[in-house]
């Protein structure tokens, strides 16, 4: 097998917030790792890990205090306009703007990158079809419910037919159903694309879920262990494999694998 | 930051413009309006029987004076100059508190040094800005849009600028991940986010400046509502005070009405405000 090409990279990354009274928090501590192209990555950690900021960083929303952070080869902060419709995100909330029907959300970004509205509307009445959203085009956030509006983010961010996908905690406050079954669909499509797609949760059967490899984040943010999610396990490994992931979420310290390749 | 005064003026406005539809739609099928409208009026009858005309006009010579005011040219010209000078000056108040309403929603340096002055300027009686405004200019005209400016900017700016504020950064985000240009920025997220806030904004102003304009007319405009008033008052003629007084609210309760209609069209897309606290 070729090794393909990496398509997030951060190194020794640090980020810490410096609030009024000059107090410092550190968010993201020494995070190392590495993402490959078609690499569908599960990142577990507490909440409050500072998850959520190193989802900002790799947006490039925000500038790190140190380290380097790459994505597509390019430092997503400094070469911001370079990552024009690169990147697809599912948020926590699904961040569907109030004002818009179902059918104009999902084209939101198409009208950023200046598609005719021709193209919009067939672009987006794709994914909505796929997402069994037909029928609801016209319907306003508030009409819909949790799992539908999540929906149409899932189609806002496939419509841009982007380079990587990136879910923070997409699922996270769905009733376990509508999040089983939304999964499921996630999982499908994101297969049918190939495309590279880290997911941040807390929930550890979604990581293993979705997640082909899953990587745990200690408090402040660093690897703790990094490890291919197991294939084909009998329930028994199964189990034994989430306990031990739980236990290293619970202590905070790396996993000796981990520790090892960071001595290395 | 708001002040406890436009809060209030905000909440009492939502509150009429509520009382507004809720009496439109429902009058038919509501008796508790009609009702103390009908004791209010007999109230007023029964006293009009007791004291004499110039104090408190009977009915029938209030009718026969709205009639008279309706019926003849002076409705037109001197309704139409106020109503005229009315969105003259809320025009003007709206485009420049827009600009100061956007400006300080995107930069913090002018936030910190407009804020004060509108909430020096909002803290100035309108009476002041009418003794101002005769001193520093001539025309009669340019005095009420002063007046009318004064008066009505730093409520524009204000709300306007909450409404900016009040974007949520979520939103801001989540488009900044597709890296949009400012304008696209401004176009999908800030114009759209700060409508409700420039509805309000309206809602707030149209009674304000309604009040306002009648106290600038009483400097020397020789048309319109407020000399009307102002001659009424000086032939003691209460039966017509009273009549263009009921004028302008029927044109303020027509105005707010059509803004409401207005906002339901423009908001339809926010959750109906049914389950309120009440």
């Amino acid at each position: 097998m070729i090794p393909s090409a990496p398509v997030v990279q951060m190194e020794h990354v640090r980020h810490v917030f410096t609030s009024v009274d000059g107090s410092r928090f550190v968010a993201v501590d020494d995070l190392t790792l590495e993402v490959r192209e078609g690499e569908i990555v599960s990142i577990v950690g507490k909440t409050g890990c500072g998850k959520s900021t190193m989802f900002n960083l790799l947006l490039g929303l925000e500038n790190p205090t140190a380290g380097s952070i790459t994505v597509l080869g390019r430092d997503p902060y400094q070469d911001f306009d370079f990552f024009r419709a690169k990147f697809g995100v599912i948020f926590q909330t699904d961040r569907l703007l109030p004002w818009r029907t179902a059918f104009a959300n999902a084209k939101v970004g198409l009208e950023i990158l200046g598609y005719s509205e021709a193209e919009q509307g067939e672009i987006a009445r794709h994914w909505l079809h796929k997402l069994e959203l037909m029928g609801f085009e016209d319907a306003y956030p508030h009409e819909l419910s949790g799992g539908m509006r999540q929906r149409v983010g899932i189609a806002r961010a496939f419509c841009l037919s982007p380079d990587v996908f990136f879910a923070d905690e997409a699922f996270g406050h769905l009733d376990q159903s509508t999040a089983q079954r939304l999964r499921e669909v996630f999982l499908t499509l994101i297969g049918e694309t190939k495309k590279t797609c880290l997911l941040i949760t807390h929930n550890i059967h979604e990581a293993l879920e979705i997640g082909s490899r899953l990587i745990v984040l200690g408090k402040p943010s660093r690897v703790l262990y990094d490890v291919q999610c197991p294939t084909r396990a009998s329930r028994a490994e199964l189990v034994e494999f989430e306990e031990r992931i739980l236990d290293i979420i619970e202590r905070n310290e790396p996993h000796h694998e981990a520790a090892a390749r960071a001595r290395s | 930051m708001r002040t406890k005064a436009l809060e209030a003026e905000i909440a009492a406005v939502s509150e009429d413009a509520g009382a507004v539809t809720r009496g439109w739609g429902a009058l038919a099928s509501r008796k508790e309006p009609v009702i103390s409208v009908l004791i209010i009026l007999v109230m007023w009858q029964i006293l009009s029987l007791f004291l004499p005309r110039y104090l408190v006009p009977s009915f029938a010579t209030i009718i026969v004076s709205f009639v008279e005011i309706v019926s003849s040219s002076t409705l037109m010209v001197d309704t139409l100059r106020t109503i005229m000078r009315i969105f003259i000056g809320l025009g003007l108040s709206f485009l420049a508190g827009i600009i100061v309403g956007v400006l300080m929603g995107f930069s913090n340096t002018l936030e910190k040094y407009i804020l004060p002055v509108l909430h020096f300027i909002m803290g100035v009686p309108a009476l002041s800005w009418v003794i101002f405004a005769i001193i520093w200019f001539k025309p009669v005209e340019l005095r009420v849009a002063f007046i009318l400016l004064a008066g009505c900017l730093p409520n524009y700016s204000l709300i306007i600028h909450d409404g900016i504020k009040g974007i949520s950064r979520d939103y801001y985000d989540m488009l900044r991940a597709m890296r949009p240009t400012r304008r696209q920025l401004f176009s999908k997220l800030v114009l759209p986010g700060m409508l409700p806030a420039v509805l309000t904004s309206w809602k707030v102003n149209i009674g304000l400046a309604t009040r306002v304009v009648i106290v600038a007319e009483l400097v020397g405009a020789t048309v319109g509502i407020g000399n009307k008033l102002l001659l009424a008052q000086e032939l003691f003629d209460m039966p017509k005070a009273v009549a263009w007084t009921l004028i302008l609210v029927i044109f303020l309760l027509l105005t707010q009405y059509l803004l409401l209609l207005l906002e339901r069209h423009l908001l339809r897309w926010r959750p109906s405000k049914e389950g309120g606290i009440q």
